[in-house]
C-alpha cells in the first residue's frame, strides 16, 4: 500500500479470473435480487434456486480450471498478495460450491413449506458463501476478516427470516451478539498482529517471524491468542460453543446446515491458514493450546450429546465435537494432520448437510423430539436407511468416509506422538456413538403396529440425501481420490 | 509529559475492555449493540496509533473497512432489536433463553 | 489356485446385494437357496485355496500369499492396503467358518419356514458371513478392524431379529457396549503397534523386531481387551448370554461357532507381539471364565442359556490355552467346538422347532422316542463336548489341559481349573441330555413333537459327523499325526512343544476322562435314577448366575433397588448395572456441566472472556518457561 499521492497512482494488478467464483456468486445474488423487484409477480422458488444451482455450477467450472492452473504453474496470489490462489483455495472454494448447491436444493421444499421469501433468502445464501470463499483464500487478515463479516452477516439475516417464529429471532440475535463480540476479539488479534510484525499480509508476517529472531513476544502471543478466540468461535470450539445449541435449534433447518458445515469449513480455512501457514514458526506456542482446545471440546460435544433430546440439539453438540476432531489434527501442526483436517472437514461437511437435509423434511421446525423419528425404518425404509449411514459415518463406523476421517485424524495424533490426544478422541468417539445409536435405535425398534411418520418429502431432498449417502459410502470403500486432493491442498503461502 | 503511541494503544485497550465488560452485564439490546461498537473503536484507535508508530499507512486504511462493516453489522443488528422489540416490548436479553439445556 | 482368494469373500457379498435387490421377490424358499448356494460356492472355493496352499512348499515361508486389492488409506507415513493373507493359519479359520456355515446356511432354511422376514434373515447370513471372512482374510489389523466391526453389527441386527422394543433395546445395547469397549482396546492396539513398528501390516509384524517389554505388554493387554469383548471373557462376557435371543441357527453360526472365536484368532494372529507378562494375564483370566461360566451353566433351564454358559466356558478354555503358549490347542479347540457347538445349537434348535417354541428343559423329556434323529446327533455332540474319547472334543481338551499343566508359572493350578470346568461341563451337559432325552415325559399331551425336515437334519448329520472324527486333524499319538500343528507351523513366532513325557502325558489324559466320567455319573445318578437330590445341586446362587447381575448393578453403580432382586434373567440387572452405570457416569458429568448451556447470552459471552483469558494465560505462562 503505496504513497499518500494520488497522481501517478498504479493499483496493484488483479487477477480477474481467479475472483471469478466470487464474482459469479455475487452476480447471481444481485440477479435474483433484480429480478424480484422488477418481476410483476413473486418470484418463484423453482427460479432462484436454479439460478443458485447454475451460479455455483458455472463457478464450480471456474474453480476446476484455476485447479489446472494451479497444478500447471503452481500456486500464486493476487491483488498485492491479499488474495490466494493456491490447492488450499481451491479446495475450500469447491467445497462450499458443493455446500451451497446442496443448501440450495435441500432449503428448495423448505422454504415454500415454511412460506419464506426465496429471492431474499438465495441472494444472501449466495452473498454468504462468496464470503466464505473469500475468507478461506485471503492472505490478508483484513480481507480474511471482510469475508467472515460476509458469511456472518448473511447468515444472521437468514436465521431471522424465519419471522413468524420467536426461537428464530432469538437464536438470529443470539449469534449477532456473540459473533460480533467475538469478531471483536478476532479484530483486536488482528491489530495486535499488524503492531507485531509491521503486517497485516500473511506472506509478509510469515517471511517476518522466519527472519526475525528477536520480536515482542508479548504482543505476538496476546495477538495469537485473540485470533484464535475469534476463530474457534466460528467453528463452536469449547469454551466458544455455547452459542452453537440454541442457534442450530432455533435456526431454520437448512440455515443450521450451513451453519454446521460451511461457516465451520470457512472458519477451519481460516484457521489453517493463519496459524499452521503462517505462524508455523510459532507452533510450540500455538500447538498446545490448539490441543487443550481440542480435548475439551471433544469432551463437551459428546457428553452433553447424549443429554439431549431434541434432534437438532444433539446434532449440534455432534457438531461440536466434530470441531473437536479437526482441532486434533490441527494440533499435529504437521502436512498429515492439516490434509487430515481438510479431509474430515469435506466428508463432515456432506454427512451433515445430508443429516441436516433429512432433519429439515421431517417437520416444522418449532422442535425436533426423537419420538418425531419412532418407526421411521418401518414407514419410510428408504429415508431411514440414509439417514442411519449418515448418523453412522458421523460415529466413524468402517466403510464410511467418517472412519477414514477420524482415521487419519488420530494417526495424525499417533504420528506428532499426542498419544493422550488420540486417547481422547477415541474415548469420546464411543461416548458420541451412544448418541447417535440412540437416534438409529429411534427409528427401527418399534412395536408391531405401530404407524411410522411419514413426512412430505421433496425429491430434491432425495437428491441431497442420496448424493450425500453415495459420496459417504464411496469415499469409505476408495478414499484415494479425496486423500489426494486434500494433500494437494495443504496451504502454503506465495507472494505476488 | 510526551503522549507516546503507547498510551494510544492503552486507551484503545481500555476502550475495548470498557465495551466487553459492558456486553456482559448490560441486559438491554440496544447498549449490547453499543459496547460491541466501544470494542470495535477501541481496535480502531490502536490501528491508528500503530500506523503511526510503524509509519505505514496501511492501518489506517484498515479503519475505513471496520467502519464499514460495524456499519453493516449495525444495521442488521438494529433490524433484529427492533424485530424482537415489536413482538416483545421492553424484552431484554435475559428474556431471549428459551432455548437452552 | 490360491488366487481364486477374492472369490471367497466376493460370492457371499454377491449374496448379500442379491438378496438386497431381489429377495423380498424370490421369497422362501428361494433366497434362503440362494444364500445357501453363495456360503458352500465360498467353501468351495477356499477348498480350491487350500489345496493351491498345499501344493506350495510348506517351509520356505512359501505358503503365505498377499492378495492386494488397492491401497486403501495413505495416511502420513502409515499406509493401509486393502489386501488378503492367505496362510495355514487364515486358510485353517476359514475352512471351517464357511463349512460349518454352509451348514447352517441350509439348516436355516428349515428353521426360518413360514418366517415373515424370511429372505432378510439369509440376507444378513450372507453379510455376517463376508464380514467374518474379512476378518479372517485381512492382511492388516485396519482390513481385520472392518470385518471385526461388520461381524457386531451384523450380529445386534440378528439378535433383535426377533425382538420388539424393550428386549431388542436392551440385548442390542449390552452387546453394542461390550463391543465398543473391545473395540476401542483394538483400535489402540492398532495405533500403538504402528507408532512401536511402523506398519500394521501381519507379515511385516511378525518380521519386526520386538518391542520393548512395556510396549509389548501394553500392546498384548490392549489386543486381549479386544478379543475378550469379541470372545465374552471376564468381565465383558454379559451380552453372550443375552445374544441366545436371536434365532436358533444365529446362536449356532455367530454366536458359538465363528464370530465368538475371532478374539482367538485375533490373539493367535498376533503372536509374535504376546509378551510373557501379558500371556498370563490372559490364562488365568482364561481359566476363571471357564469355571464361571461352567458354574453357571449347571443351573439353567433354558435349553439354550446352557449352551450359551457352556460357550463362555469353552472360549475360556482356548483363552487358557493361549495364555499356555499353545496356540495350536487354542486354535484346535476353535476348530473342534465349532463341530459339536454348531451341533449341539442346531439340535436345540430342532428340539425347540419340534417342541413349538417351548425353551424350558423341564417341560421336556423323553424325546428321544419322537426324535430320533435329533436325539442321535446330540448324544454325539454331549459325548464330545462332555471330553469321552475318541469324539472330537476329548483331544482338543486334553492338550488345553496338558498345556496349562506346563504353563511355567502357575500350570498345575490353571490344570486344575480346567480339569474342574471338565467334571462341570461333563455334569451339566449330561443333565441336558437327560432332561430332554430321557427320563418321563413332562409335556402336555396337546404338545406333539415332531421330527425335523431334511434340511435340519441333514446339517446335524454331518456335524455329528465332524464332531466324531474331528479330533483326526491333529492326534497326538503319533508324531506325523499332528497335521494341524505341522500346517500351523509357520504361523508361530515360539512353536510351542509339550515338554511332559509319555507318562504323565497319558496320566493326565486318563485323569481327565475320569473327571468326565464322574461328570457323568453324578448326572445320571442326580437326573436319570434320581438318587442324589436334585435341588442341593442346584443352589440359588448358581440358578442366578452367582448374582452377577446384583453385584455388578452394586458396584457399577445401577439403581441398587434391584440388585437383590431374585431374578431368573440374569441379564436385565446387568445391562441396568454396567451399562446404565457407566452411561450413568457420564450423564453425570453431562448434568454438572449442563447449566453452563444457561440459554442467557451473557453466559455464553462470559464463556467467550474466560476462555480468551485462559488462552492468553496459557501462552503468557508458555513465555515465562
Amino acid at each position: 500500500m503505496g504513497s499518500l499521492q494520488l497522481v501517478g497512482f498504479v493499483g496493484p494488478s488483479v487477477n480477474w479470473w481467479a475472483l471469478l467464483p466470487q464474482i459469479i456468486l455475487l452476480g447471481a445474488a444481485l440477479a435474483v435480487l433484480l429480478v424480484s423487484a422488477l418481476a410483476p409477480q413473486r418470484a418463484s422458488t423453482v427460479f432462484t434456486t436454479v439460478t443458485t444451482l447454475c451460479a455455483a455450477l458455472t463457478s464450480f467450472v471456474v474453480a476446476l480450471g484455476l485447479w489446472s492452473d494451479v497444478k500447471a504453474d503452481g500456486p500464486s496470489s493476487s491483488i498485492a498478495s491479499a488474495f490466494g490462489v493456491d490447492g488450499f483455495s481451491i479446495f475450500f472454494t469447491v467445497l462450499i460450491l458443493i455446500g451451497l448447491a446442496t443448501t440450495a436444493l435441500l432449503s428448495h421444499g423448505y422454504l415454500d413449506r415454511e412460506e419464506m421469501d426465496p429471492p431474499e433468502f438465495h441472494a444472501l445464501l449466495l452473498c454468504s458463501a462468496a464470503g466464505a470463499i473469500v475468507m478461506a483464500s485471503a492472505n490478508d487478515l483484513i480481507v480474511m476478516f471482510l469475508g467472515l463479516e460476509a458469511l456472518s452477516i448473511g447468515i444472521y439475516v437468514m436465521i431471522a427470516m424465519h419471522h413468524r417464529r420467536s426461537e428464530a429471532r432469538e437464536s438470529a440475535i443470539k449469534y449477532f451478539v456473540l459473533g460480533a463480540f467475538s469478531s471483536a476479539f478476532l479484530l483486536y488479534g488482528i491489530a495486535l498482529t499488524y503492531g507485531a510484525t509491521g503486517s497485516t499480509n500473511l506472506v509478509h508476517i510469515r517471511s517476518y517471524l522466519d527472519a526475525v529472531v528477536f520480536q515482542d513476544q508479548h504482543l505476538l502471543m496476546a495477538a495469537m491468542a485473540l485470533l484464535l478466540v475469534g476463530l474457534s468461535f466460528k467453528v463452536a470450539a469449547a469454551p466458544f460453543h455455547f452459542w452453537a445449541p440454541d442457534v442450530y435449534q432455533g435456526a431454520p433447518s437448512p440455515v443450521t446446515g450451513w451453519m454446521a458445515s460451511i461457516a465451520k469449513a470457512a472458519g477451519f480455512a481460516a484457521l489453517l491458514r493463519i496459524f499452521f501457514a503462517a505462524f508455523a514458526s510459532h507452533d510450540v506456542d500455538w500447538a498446545p493450546i490448539v490441543g487443550a482446545l481440542a480435548v475439551i471440546t471433544l469432551v463437551i460435544g459428546s457428553v452433553m450429546a447424549i443429554l439431549q433430546t431434541d434432534i437438532k440439539r444433539m446434532l449440534a453438540f455432534s457438531s461440536v465435537s466434530h470441531a473437536g476432531y479437526v482441532l486434533v489434527a490441527v494440533h499435529s501442526a504437521s502436512a498429515t494432520g492439516t490434509s487430515a483436517a481438510l479431509f474430515y472437514l469435506f466428508t463432515y461437511t456432506l454427512m451433515v448437510l445430508g443429516s441436516f437435509a433429512i432433519v429439515g423434511a421431517m417437520g416444522p421446525d418449532d422442535e425436533h423430539p426423537l419420538s418425531r423419528y419412532t418407526g421411521l425404518g418401518r414407514s419410510r425404509p428408504v429415508i431411514a436407511i440414509g439417514f442411519t449411514v449418515l448418523l453412522l459415518a458421523q460415529a466413524g463406523i468402517p466403510t464410511t468416509s467418517g472412519f477414514i476421517a477420524k482415521f487419519q485424524v488420530i494417526a495424525a495424533a499417533v504420528e506428532s506422538e499426542s498419544y493422550f490426544i488420540a486417547g481422547v478422541s477415541m474415548v469420546t468417539a464411543v461416548i458420541g456413538a451412544f448418541m447417535y445409536l440412540r437416534i438409529v435405535m429411534a427409528m427401527y425398534v418399534v412395536d408391531e403396529g405401530e404407524e411410522g411418520p411419514r413426512p412430505i418429502w421433496h425429491w430434491t431432498t432425495s437428491v441431497v440425501v442420496l448424493a450425500a449417502v453415495g459420496f459417504t459410502i464411496i469415499v469409505g470403500l476408495v478414499p484415494q481420490f479425496l486423500i489426494e486432493f486434500a494433500r494437494d491442498a495443504v496451504p502454503v503461502l506465495v507472494r505476488g | 509529559m510526551e503522549i507516546t503511541t503507547g498510551w494510544y494503544l492503552v486507551l484503545g485497550a481500555m476502550l475495548f475492555v470498557i465495551g466487553g465488560t459492558g456486553l456482559l452485564i448490560r441486559r438491554n439490546p440496544l447498549v449490547m449493540l453499543m459496547c460491541v461498537e466501544l470494542m470495535l473503536n477501541g481496535v480502531n484507535l490502536s490501528f491508528v496509533a500503530m500506523a503511526q508508530q510503524l509509519d505505514d499507512i496501511g492501518g489506517q486504511t484498515v479503519v475505513f473497512f471496520v467502519l464499514v462493516v460495524a456499519a453493516a453489522e449495525v444495521v442488521v443488528g438494529l433490524g433484529l432489536v427492533v424485530a424482537i422489540l415489536r413482538r416483545q416490548p421492553g424484552a431484554t436479553a435475559d428474556d431471549l433463553s428459551a432455548l437452552k439445556g | 489356485m490360491v488366487e481364486l482368494i477374492w472369490l471367497v469373500p466376493a460370492l457371499p457379498l454377491l449374496g448379500f446385494f442379491l438378496l438386497l435387490l431381489i429377495g423380498h421377490k424370490v421369497g422362501e424358499p428361494g433366497s434362503g437357496w440362494i444364500a445357501t448356494i453363495a456360503a458352500g460356492g465360498s467353501f468351495l472355493a477356499t477348498l480350491a485355496v487350500f489345496v493351491g496352499l498345499l501344493g506350495r512348499d510348506g517351509h520356505a515361508g512359501d505358503r503365505s500369499y498377499e492378495f492386494i486389492l488397492f491401497e486403501w488409506l495413505p495416511a502420513g507415513s502409515l499406509k493401509v492396503e486393502a489386501g488378503f493373507l492367505v496362510d495355514p493359519l487364515s486358510i485353517t479359520m476359514a475352512l471351517f467358518v464357511t463349512g460349518v456355515g454352509s451348514l447352517i446356511h441350509l439348516y436355516s432354511i428349515g428353521y426360518m419356514h413360514g418366517d415373515p422376514k424370511f429372505s432378510k434373515f439369509f440376507l444378513y447370513l450372507n453379510l455376517f458371513l463376508f464380514s467374518m471372512l474379512m476378518l479372517v482374510f485381512g492382511n492388516n489389523l485396519v482390513v481385520t478392524f472392518l470385518g471385526w466391526e461388520g461381524v457386531g453389527a451384523c450380529s445386534y441386527f440378528l439378535i433383535s431379529f426377533w425382538h420388539q422394543r424393550e428386549s431388542a433395546a436392551r440385548a442390542g445395547k449390552k452387546a453394542f457396549v461390550t463391543n465398543r469397549v473391545g473395540d476401542w482396546g483394538f483400535m489402540i492396539a492398532t495405533f500403538a503397534i504402528w507408532s512401536a513398528l511402523g506398519t500394521v501390516t501381519y507379515t511385516e509384524i511378525s518380521n519386526s523386531p520386538a518391542m520393548s517389554a512395556a510396549t509389548g505388554t501394553a500392546v498384548s493387554l490392549l489386543l486381549f481387551v479386544a478379543a475378550a469383548g469379541k470372545s465374552a471373557q471376564l468381565p465383558l462376557y454379559v451380552w453372550l448370554p443375552d445374544a441366545m435371543e436371536g434365532p436358533t441357527p444365529v446362536s449356532a453360526m455367530v454366536h458359538a461357532a465363528t464370530m465368538v472365536t475371532s478374539g482367538v484368532y485375533l490373539l493367535v494372529r498376533m503372536n509374535s507381539v504376546l509378551t510373557d507378562d501379558a500371556l498370563l494375564v490372559i490364562a488365568v483370566v482364561g481359566a476363571a471364565t471357564a469355571l464361571f461360566a461352567a458354574l453357571c451353566a449347571v443351573a439353567q433351564h433354558d435349553i439354550k442359556k446352557v449352551l450359551a454358559y457352556s460357550t463362555v466356558s469353552q472360549l475360556g478354555y482356548m483363552f487358557l490355552a493361549i495364555g499356555s503358549g499353545a496356540y495350536v490347542a487354542a486354535i484346535f479347540h476353535v476348530i473342534t467346538h465349532a463341530f459339536f457347538k454348531a451341533l449341539l445349537f442346531l439340535g436345540s434348535g430342532s428340539v425347540i422347532h419340534g417342541m413349538h417354541d417351548e425353551q424350558d428343559m423341564r417341560k421336556m423329556g423323553a424325546l428321544r422316542a419322537v426324535m430320533p434323529i435329533t436325539a442321535g446327533t446330540f448324544i454325539v455332540g454331549w459325548l464330545a463336548i462332555a471330553g469321552v474319547p475318541p469324539f472330537a472334543g476329548f483331544w482338543s481338551k486334553d492338550e488345553i489341559l496338558l498345556a496349562a499343566w506346563e504353563q511355567k508359572n502357575i500350570g498345575p493350578l490353571l490344570w486344575f481349573v480346567g480339569l474342574v470346568t471338565a467334571l462341570l461341563t461333563a455334569y451339566y451337559m449330561s443333565r441336558q441330555v437327560i432332561l430332554v432325552f430321557f427320563g418321563k415325559q413332562n409335556w402336555e399331551e396337546d404338545v406333539h413333537p415332531h421330527e425335523s425336515s431334511w434340511t435340519m437334519t441333514t446339517p446335524l448329520c454331518l456335524l455329528a459327523g465332524a464332531a466324531v472324527v474331528g479330533g483326526a486333524i491333529n492326534l497326538p499319538l503319533v508324531k506325523d499325526w499332528l497335521v494341524l500343528e505341522h500346517f500351523l507351523e509357520p504361523i508361530f513366532h515360539h512353536p510351542h512343544h509339550f515338554s511332559s513325557g509319555t507318562a504323565t502325558k497319558i496320566a493326565l489324559a486318563v485323569i481327565s476322562v475320569v473327571a468326565g466320567l464322574i461328570g457323568i455319573s453324578i448326572a445320571i445318578l442326580s437326573w436319570l435314577t434320581r438318587r442324589i437330590p436334585t435341588d442341593r445341586l442346584e443352589p440359588e446362587f448358581l440358578e442366578n448366575a452367582m448374582y452377577v447381575d446384583a453385584t455388578y448393578a452394586r458396584v457399577v453403580g445401577g439403581t441398587g433397588t434391584s440388585a437383590f432382586q431374585k431374578t431368573a434373567d440374569f441379564d436385565s440387572s446387568v445391562v441396568d448395572g454396567s451399562v446404565n452405570g457407566l452411561g450413568r457416569l457420564i450423564m453425570k458429568f453431562g448434568q454438572l456441566i449442563q447449566p453452563t448451556q444457561s440459554g442467557y447470552m451473557r453466559n455464553y459471552a462470559i464463556g467467550i472472556a474466560v476462555g480468551a483469558l485462559a488462552i492468553i494465560a496459557l501462552l503468557a505462562w508458555g513465555l515465562l518457561l
